[in-house]
């Protein structure tokens, strides 16, 4: 959309050398929510984008002895944690164990066993995500015990770990960067799709209005698994095809909006008088229609974006969209619905990001439909 | 709330019993005992020829009674049959049914039923989907490609209480196959009077402890008592109410809220929180099943039995077993489930290691083979349908390759029937999930998967003439000892080359009430209501 | 007008046929088939299936004989419940789902348009803020949430309310899906509402009105009015999904209704079944939608249909 299609109703010279953007942007900036929600939008936007480089763990890290672990502010291991943690490693070797000691961060244990014992067997105790860098210091009863020492690992997970162990905060950020990008780029795909298809039917009525209006009939009756799945078969994983299955469906509700609102407004006094001066039908459109049907235009979008960022996770499901490791808030969301009993915070944390961002975007959406609005100038 | 809520119906519920006590005294009757059982989905038919899922089997195995039946144990009792015998060539069954059999609607149960219902399984008219598995049955290949008329087929009823069948050749696990839902048998009236609606209620006529009163689809399947079961005095319960339980998650919540006396399937990722919350009301049993993932042999790197065996080795089958399946599986080193019985699985090597000496070797394989650091790379793409579990097996499984053997790994998923579908049409993959449930408790039933003309289900398209030798050879053994024999020496082939990687043995998982008694952990998965009582 | 309906109605017959040509192709290209499972069927079993439902005819055939028997009102047996054919299933189950999507639509839209008219009457204020916020939520928070999160609160820990199953039509059974259903509608409605509702309020002849000191009650009918338009443009299309049931609130609830054949039909592809409920919906789209249309004409003069 160009800046010549905000044009207020017949205002047909830019006044007073203010663009209309630049007067929109000042509107904007006067309203307090719209800014904090900015400012919420783009440090959100940031710890997506930004955080993964900072994590200490990777997205796509399993710690094999941290399986669903609850969040907390303290490291893991919990020190009264670490003695069964060496026992259940040194089960693995088949090997007992006695007198664990912890001083520090650092571990001291005597590995037993009937049999003398293989030295290579502190692999084993390195192998916990708990210990590393064990080492066997005294050698005794004729190699039947050892001594070993080594390091206790500390690791630090905010937001707990997801049932497969790996970090849930990491997995949040990552999960981000995809479900902003397909929430804004999809929504944004869907309404220009859909205002204009919209903004024409309803504009030019008649025969036209009823032949495009049953064109979104058909569309909206079509099995959508089988649209996305036939995607899937005939063009691959590509990434885009996320928008592309999206901007599909999402735009005929915006299509059907827009053309509701735009039957309504071409009997207004304006668009006749307009007419009566003779102005062509595009510029009617471009200049008076469209520019009045922001207002609901941008509730609409707001509310548009959950759903695109949810559907997403359904589209995972069918195997198009983002595939394991790698995720999305949606593909968490449901992963946390899931197990909502058993691990409420696999819930929590992703949703407080989500509905924080929604917010932040609603606050937006109307602080530009205010500021945009044609008759309130 | 919910408490007192109970104890209010409690109380009205003693009050009517009061109230009938006079009433029950001289009928013998005590109040109604409704079993309310979750049954994880709602069945796709009722018609014993069309069925091929468990819940469907569940409901069926409570409505009719085949010749033999699974006990609450699991093991294989006479049923509508009193006695059998076989001949010296194992090859001619003979069945005497029970004098007191009897239908729903009075009529006796006549050896002509079971023949009916078998003539009627391998039509080709029918399509039933489970056919090939009576294919050990005399002429019942022939008949189901519609070669022969199904009068050619070998059962026949010698009188009304004798029915007779004969096999193609000596088939050691064919008792085990008549307790499947498929070999029930069929009230032949009903059937011809309603035709494709005699599983209607009120159409349908059965002869097992139970009889079909309501079906509501997607809402509840009742059935209520049947009084002309010859066992009927010992059926504890008056009406067993099947609901189809299919969001697990939320049937959880209704078990816990007391809305279900048993509830089968829960989402494996609960399982710790269950056993935290319920206890002993959580049970896990290990049937007859496997998860693997199958290799393309037929594709580099996979053709190399070394990177096979790396693969498989380096997979910390422990790890899968406790954490990502919750403790409900058993560690998978060969094809065969344990459980079946006089069936000696031949010794695994590395089932008896420690995981770091299994991935010593693994390293040593992938070396030798030329792939892994400072090689040839070694890329892998797992293909999985998609669910919880096996998403979190297959993202277990790339990072302990990852680790070990330093493979890049990727992972793709689809739908079941676009899964299944690319398999079965010989797509192009590299390692990709499947799962099987026996069918019955033979080994044979899991070593045909690697069969070289098993069309269907040989995902990996693994070819070995002697394999396929081996399998022939023990069809055609009537010795019971020796046929295991040939058996366990074709497992230890097939697992020398490995062309599927078994994971891990799954568990079924139910959830009973403690008012439930009369269940028993079975490896069959088989739980027939009429064992079942309720506590008030 | 009724030339306008009875026009609309006969242009509905060459769009199901357009929709009905299109799934029909549509579903046959999609890999997998109804007989492809985890414990797959034997080459011959194979063959006698298809022979059964004559998928073993050309494609072009297989679509001229559905169309015929579609004309006669015959959807098919259906793959996946093998004992009742595809109509049998669909008149079964839409009784629920209609019951039951009707009780949400009227909460939806009732809540929605009441919480909306307040907002925007007392716009930015804290009555404002109280119900965007709740309404945010509403459409923030996906109902595979909402549902399990009722039946915890009010089901399992409350102890008030039955946590599935339909309970033979009984009321308790229906309030927690009925809720998780309306609530996401009913937030969008709210929203719409305010926003509409703020533009109409500012129109200038509600201004007029309000300068000539009428009352405020004849103010908010005139202006909800025009207010009302967006409302009902999406009105039609969510009525449509609302009374075809949903497949996630059916689950989680144990409903037997229509909304889960949406997915099993495609996920088990179960061909019939996909189709009839494609023919389902698109059958309630036009009708919706011709409702919504002739309610823009009603409320809104200045909409003229020729």
């Amino acid at each position: 959309m160009s800046d010549t299609a905000l044009a207020p109703p017949g205002d047909t010279s830019a006044s007073a050398g203010r663009s209309l953007a630049t007067l929109a942007i000042l509107r904007l900036r006067r309203n307090r929510a719209a800014v904090v929600s900015f400012i919420v939008l783009i440090a959100i936007t940031l710890f997506c984008v930004v955080g993964p480089w900072l994590s200490h763990h990777a997205y796509d890290q399993v710690y094999r002895s941290y399986v669903g672990l609850p969040p907390s502010l303290s490291p893991y291991p919990a020190q009264n944690t670490l003695e069964d943690a060496m026992r259940g490693a040194l089960d693995r070797a088949r090997i007992g164990m006695r007198d664990f000691t912890i001083s520090g961060s650092t571990f001291r244990v005597t590995l037993t066993s009937p049999n003398p014992i293989d030295p290579r067997n502190t692999r084993y105790i390195d192998r916990v995500d708990q210990f590393r860098d064990a080492k066997v210091v005294a050698t005794e009863d004729g190699g039947k015990s050892l001594v070993v020492e080594g390091t206790v690992q500390r690791q630090l997970f905010l937001m707990g770990t997801d049932l497969a162990g790996r970090d849930l905060m990491t997995r949040i950020m990552v999960g981000g960067r995809v479900s902003l990008l397909v929430g804004l780029l999809a929504t944004f795909v869907s309404l220009v799709i859909g205002v204009s298809y919209g903004a024409a039917a309803g504009f030019f009525g008649g025969r036209i209005d009823m032949v495009m209006m049953r064109v979104v009939d058909v569309l909206y009756s079509l099995p959508f698994v089988f649209f996305v799945i036939l995607l899937v078969v005939y063009f691959g994983r590509d990434f885009v095809l996320i928008f592309v299955a999206i901007g599909a469906v999402e735009w005929l509700d915006m299509a059907r909006i827009t053309r509701g609102q735009t039957l309504a407004l071409k009997r207004r006094e304006f668009v006749e008088a307009a007419h009566a001066l003779g102005v062509s039908e595009l510029s009617i459109l471009r200049r008076h229609i469209i520019p009045n049907l922001l207002g609901p235009v941008v509730v609409f979008m707001t509310l548009m974006v959950p759903k695109i960022i949810l559907l997403e996770s359904f589209l995972s499901f069918l195997g198009l969209g983002v595939q394991a490791p790698l995720t999305s808030w949606g593909v968490l969301i449901a992963e946390g619905a899931n197990n909502i009993q058993n691990a409420p915070y696999l819930i929590i944390f992703p949703a407080i990001f989500f509905v924080s961002t929604l917010f932040a975007l609603n606050f937006i959406g109307d602080g530009l439909r205010d500021a945009l609005d044609p008759r309130d100038r | 709330m919910n408490k007192s809520w109970q104890s209010l119906t409690g109380y009205l519920r003693v009050g009517l019993v009061a109230a009938l006590a006079t009433g029950a005294l001289i009928t013998g009757a005590s109040a109604e005992v409704t079993y309310r059982r979750g049954n994880a989905g709602d069945p796709k038919t009722l018609d014993q020829h069309q069925t091929s899922i468990d819940v469907e089997a569940n409901i069926l195995r409570d409505l009719y009674d085949g010749l033999l039946a699974y006990d609450s144990r699991g093991k294989v009792t006479p049923a509508a049959a009193a006695s059998w015998s076989i001949s010296p060539d194992g090859k001619v069954y003979t069945f005497k049914l029970r004098e007191n059999g009897k239908w729903s609607n009075g009529d006796p149960v006549k050896a002509s039923d079971f023949v009916f219902s078998f003539r009627r399984m391998l039509d080709p008219q029918t399509a039933a989907r489970y056919a090939a598995l009576h294919y050990p049955i005399k002429n019942a290949r022939a008949v189901n490609r519609g070669e022969l008329p199904p009068a050619e087929l070998g059962v026949k009823a010698i009188d009304d209480k004798t029915l007779e069948i004969t096999l193609e050749q000596p088939t050691p696990y064919f008792l085990e196959l008549l307790t499947h839902q498929t070999a029930l048998p069929l009230h032949q009236a009903s059937v011809e009077k309603y035709g494709k609606d005699f599983v209607r209620p009120g159409n349908l006529v059965s002869n097992g402890a139970f009889k079909l009163s309501e079906f509501v689809p997607s809402d509840h399947i009742k059935v209520v008592k049947n009084p002309n079961y010859f066992d009927a005095k010992d059926v504890k319960v008056d009406t067993v109410m099947f609901y189809p339980t299919e969001d697990s998650a939320a049937a959880v919540r209704r078990f816990m809220a007391g809305e279900l006396d048993t509830n089968y399937q829960f989402p494996i990722d609960q399982l710790n929180f269950l056993k935290q919350k319920l206890g002993s009301q959580v049970r896990t049993a290990p049937y007859l099943s496997i998860e693997y993932y199958a290799t393309n042999v037929q594709k580099p790197p996979f053709n190399d039995p070394r990177v096979r065996h790396a693969l498989s080795l380096a997979i910390d089958r422990d790890f899968l077993a406790e954490k990502t399946w919750g403790g409900a599986a058993v560690p998978a080193y060969r094809m065969t489930p344990p459980g079946l019985q006089n069936y000696t699985p031949p010794e695994i090597a590395a089932a008896g290691e420690t995981q770091l000496d299994r991935e010593d070797k693994a390293k040593e394989l992938i070396k030798a083979a030329g792939y892994g650091p400072g090689q040839k790379p070694l890329k892998i793409e797992i293909r999985y349908n998609t669910n919880d579990s096996n998403k979190n097996t297959a993202t277990a499984v790339a990072d302990m390759w990852k680790s070990v053997l330093g493979a890049e790994v990727t992972l793709l998923n689809s739908d079941i029937k676009s899964h299944y579908a690319y398999l079965q049409n010989k797509g192009d993959f590299d390692i990709a999930r499947a799962g099987w449930v026996g069918d019955y408790a033979d080994p044979q039933n899991f070593l045909f998967l690697g069969l070289s003309d098993n069309a269907v289900s040989n995902y990996s398209r693994y070819k070995n003439p002697d394999y396929d030798a081996l399998l022939k050879k023990s069809d055609e053994t009537g010795d019971q000892a020796a046929r295991m024999k040939i058996l366990s020496d074709a497992e230890a082939m097939f697992m020398k080359d490995e062309p599927v990687i078994p994971l891990i043995y799954r568990s079924s998982l139910h959830l009973v009430s403690p008012k439930v008694s009369g269940y028993e952990d079975n490896v069959q998965n088989v739980h027939r209501s009429r064992y079942i009582s309720i506590a008030p | 007008m009724l030339i306008y309906t009875l026009r609309r109605l006969a242009s509905a017959v060459p769009t199901l046929f357009i929709i009905v040509t299109v799934a029909f192709f549509l579903v046959r290209f999609a890999p997998g088939g109804p007989f492809d499972m985890e414990q797959p069927v034997a080459p011959q079993v194979l063959e006698n299936l298809k022979r059964a439902y004559s998928l073993d005819q050309p494609l072009f055939y297989q679509y001229l004989d559905y169309l015929g028997k579609l004309v006669r009102g015959d959807l098919g047996p259906s793959y996946s419940a093998l004992d009742f054919t595809v109509g049998e299933m669909l008149m079964r189950g839409l009784p629920y789902s209609i019951s039951l999507g009707f009780g949400a639509l009227i909460l939806a839209v009732f809540g929605g348009v009441t919480a909306g008219v307040v907002a925007a009457l007392h716009q930015n204020s804290a009555s404002d803020y109280s119900v965007m916020t709740v309404a945010t939520v509403g459409v923030t928070v996906p109902n595979f949430v909402v549902g399990p999160l009722l039946q915890l609160v009010f089901g399992l820990m409350l102890g008030l309310l039955p946590l599935g199953g339909w309970g033979g039509g009984d009321l308790s059974h229906r309030i927690l899906p009925t809720i998780a259903l309306a609530l996401p509608q009913m937030a969008v409605i709210a929203r719409l509402t305010r926003g509409a509702m703020i533009e109409a309020l500012r129109a200038d002849h509600i201004r007029t009105l309000r300068a000539n000191g009428l009352s405020n009650s004849i103010i908010i009918t005139h202006a909800l009015r025009g207010a009302l338009l967006p409302v009902i443009s999406y009105l039609g299309p969510a009525a449509a999904a609302l009374v075809t049931g949903s497949v996630v609130i059916e689950k989680i609830f144990a409903i037997p209704g229509v909304g889960a054949y949406f997915v099993d039909g495609a996920l088990n592809r179960d061909y019939t079944l996909v189709m009839g409920t494609v023919v389902m919906l698109a059958g309630f789209v036009v009708v919706f939608n011709l409702i919504v249309d002739l309610l823009y004409a009603a409320l809104d003069p200045r909409v003229r249909y020729e």
